[in-house]
């Protein structure tokens, strides 16, 4: 079971109700693979540094996941069959970065009271 | 004449300076911000820290000029690509250093 991080960008031009659909999508096809969610972050609607499919901005969600090894390329591949999401990247995790994705997440709540 | 000499207002200089000009010429001891802070993970995700580490076109900054050690260059590398590629950073950009 190792660690994941997988940030993925949804095209701005999908309502909320669709954005939510997707993400609860890839949620459970996760945890139909036997992943254990750590972590779901929704930074929203972000401006991109550069346009792409001519689109400016997108939504972009992270999710933190430990799951096997073997789960992640079907995983990919469900991100490329579904057309609303632009951009994702899957990277595994060592424990400096464990540790670090930790420490950010503390970090954040504490800024979010 | 050259200009230290001068600069030390050497008798033959034609053109004698009231203060000798000294131009400090000292290296500063260029140091691994990473291995100094103590920093292991060098996050992708949080683009206004790898914006230090970029020049003023979105290039990679070489170590000579940031003085980081290779073990993370290379991580620093890795994690500017995947924040272009996330679209967190630019290609290339006229960012407003």
């Amino acid at each position: 079971m190792n660690h994941y991080e997988t940030v993925f960008i949804l095209n701005p031009v999908l309502s909320d109700v669709q954005v939510k659909e997707t993400v609860k999508k890839f949620e459970d096809y996760l945890v139909s693979k036997g992943a254990e969610m750590i972590s779901k972050e929704d930074w929203g609607l972000k401006k991109m540094a550069y346009a792409i499919e001519n689109k400016k901005s997108g939504f972009y969600h992270l999710f933190e996941y430990k799951v096997d090894g073997t789960a992640i390329t079907p995983f990919e591949l469900e991100f490329r069959r579904d057309d609303s999401i632009m951009r994702y990247l899957t990277v595994k995790l060592d424990k400096h970065a464990v540790a670090w994705a930790e420490k950010r997440r503390a970090r954040n709540k504490t800024i979010k009271k | 004449m050259s200009i230290e000499q001068q600069a030390k207002g050497g008798k033959q200089a034609e053109v004698r300076y009231l203060t000798p000009l000294d131009i400090e010429t000292k290296q500063v001891k260029k140091y691994c911000r990473f291995k100094k802070n103590g920093i292991k993970y060098i996050d992708y995700k949080d683009a206004d820290f790898l914006l230090y580490l970029v020049n003023e076109q979105g290039k990679i900054l070489p170590r000579r000029l940031t003085g980081t050690s290779l073990k993370f260059q290379r991580k620093v590398a890795v994690a500017i690509k995947r924040a272009r590629h996330l679209a967190l950073m630019p290609y290339v950009g006229d960012m407003l250093k």
